[in-house]
């Protein structure tokens, strides 16, 4: 599976980053080779509408699950249609938060976690 | 002329100043208008007292898309700049609350399969003063972020009256909905407390009429208090004072009460006139430049 995991610095062994529209990057990690990646996120300085954004290229990239801190109105609405899996963590390292979600530690979300504009 | 009254800071005393000017250009019977542009938070009707006998609902055609004729191409989610609409898993999704109505997205549908559908954002309401004070003002509606196209078509509405003078209330900061309460605006009144965050604000709209190529001005309100900071800025930039109003306890109860400026001092009625006088020279000499 294709996770995708929201960062500020594009590290796998740092502290992630709980925004999910305006994250600076997210790694994106293969779950059963843990080969990863960092991408600039591309809606981190949008004007507007970061979270309909970000899943597009999201979208675009075949990711399948998202970890984060928490998911806006729109962010969520456009994770369903695109058939994301959402999910939430607290605190840790996207190398911590993958074997979290391999393990089912991981809060799967099934509506907005969050304000909207606050991403 | 059109006269609009900003300041960055909020509560520095917009709404004091705008009514107080169209109050007494009223009285002085110069026809007047004055146009409530803080759609998120309108008071100067609290002042000026109108009847509000007049309303329009304020609307925004966004997409509308037909599942059956969309193939999910994504063009119109290429071409829109607020990301409103997008596609996902071959399903074409809009985010109203992002779309800005610029109808790009039915334009460039190679399947015609987008059509505008109206939203509404908030409501117009205007009538006369008991002085005879043109009067409008917009609503947004709560929880709504697009402010700018409700304070568009407030001006637009109150186009068709011919008044001499058409007063501004912006609403505070610096944003976008501040540059289109004053956009075609003849003169900017800037209206700042002295101090320095009132003077933080003020840099900041002043840029703005810079930026927007408006002559503007000065009022100091609650003069007194605070330091130097905004007359030492006014004196490097050129920016003229044109009015002080002090810091005056009865003035801040007053206005609690929901008392005009010129209810609590019908004094300042000269003041305001010989302002408006300035401000119109002020305006023509830009203007000739």
């Amino acid at each position: 599976m294709k996770v995708a995991i929201s960062s500020p610095d594009g590290k796998f062994d740092t502290q992630f980053s709980s925004r999910f529209g305006r994250c600076d990057t997210f790694i994106f990690v293969n779950s059963k080779t843990r080969d990863w990646e960092a991408k600039p996120n591309p809606a981190a300085a949008a004007r507007g509408g970061a979270g309909a954004q970000v899943v597009q290229f999201l979208s675009n990239n075949g990711i399948e699950v998202t970890i984060t801190g928490r998911y806006g109105p729109t962010a969520f609405s456009a994770l369903e249609a695109a058939g994301i899996q959402a999910f939430v963590a607290g605190s840790g390292t996207p190398e911590e938060l993958l074997d979290k979600f391999l393990t089912g530690e991981l809060e799967q979300v099934n509506a907005a976690t969050g304000p909207e504009l606050h991403g | 002329m059109i006269i609009a009254v900003a300041s960055g800071k909020g509560g520095t005393g917009k709404t004091t100043v705008a009514t107080a000017l169209a109050q007494a250009l009223s009285r002085a019977d110069i026809s007047v208008s004055c146009l409530d542009c803080d759609v998120e938070a309108p008071n100067a009707h609290i002042f000026i007292r109108p009847d509000l006998g007049y309303s329009k609902n304020v609307e925004l055609l966004i997409p509308e898309v037909d599942a059956e004729l969309c193939t999910g191409c994504g063009q119109c989610a290429e071409v829109c700049q607020f990301h409103a609409i997008v596609v996902l898993g071959g399903q074409t999704l809009v985010f109203p609350e992002l779309c800005h109505g610029c109808g790009s997205c039915m334009m460039v549908c190679p399947e015609d399969a987008i059509s505008e559908a109206p939203r509404k954002l908030g409501l117009l309401e205007g009538g006369l003063s008991p002085d005879g004070i043109n009067f409008g003002h917009g609503l947004l509606n709560v929880g709504e972020p697009m402010a700018v196209p409700v304070i568009t078509q407030l001006k637009k509405w109150q186009d068709h009256n011919n008044s001499e003078a058409v007063i501004l209330d912006s609403p505070p900061g610096a944003s976008c909905p501040v540059v289109e309460s004053i956009r075609g605006a003849d003169f900017v009144l800037l209206v700042t407390e002295p101090t320095p965050f009132g003077l933080h604000d003020l840099r900041q709209a002043y840029e703005l009429t810079q930026e927007l190529d408006i002559p503007a001005g000065l009022i100091i309100n609650r003069d007194g208090i605070g330091d130097a900071g905004v007359d030492t800025y006014c004196k490097e930039i050129g920016l003229p004072i044109l009015m002080r109003i002090p810091l005056e306890w009865e003035i801040g109860q007053g206005i609690a009460q929901g008392k005009s400026l010129l209810d609590i001092h019908p004094e300042y009625e000269d003041a305001f006139c010989a302002l408006y006088t300035q401000i119109a020279d002020l305006a023509t000499t830009r203007g000739s430049q």
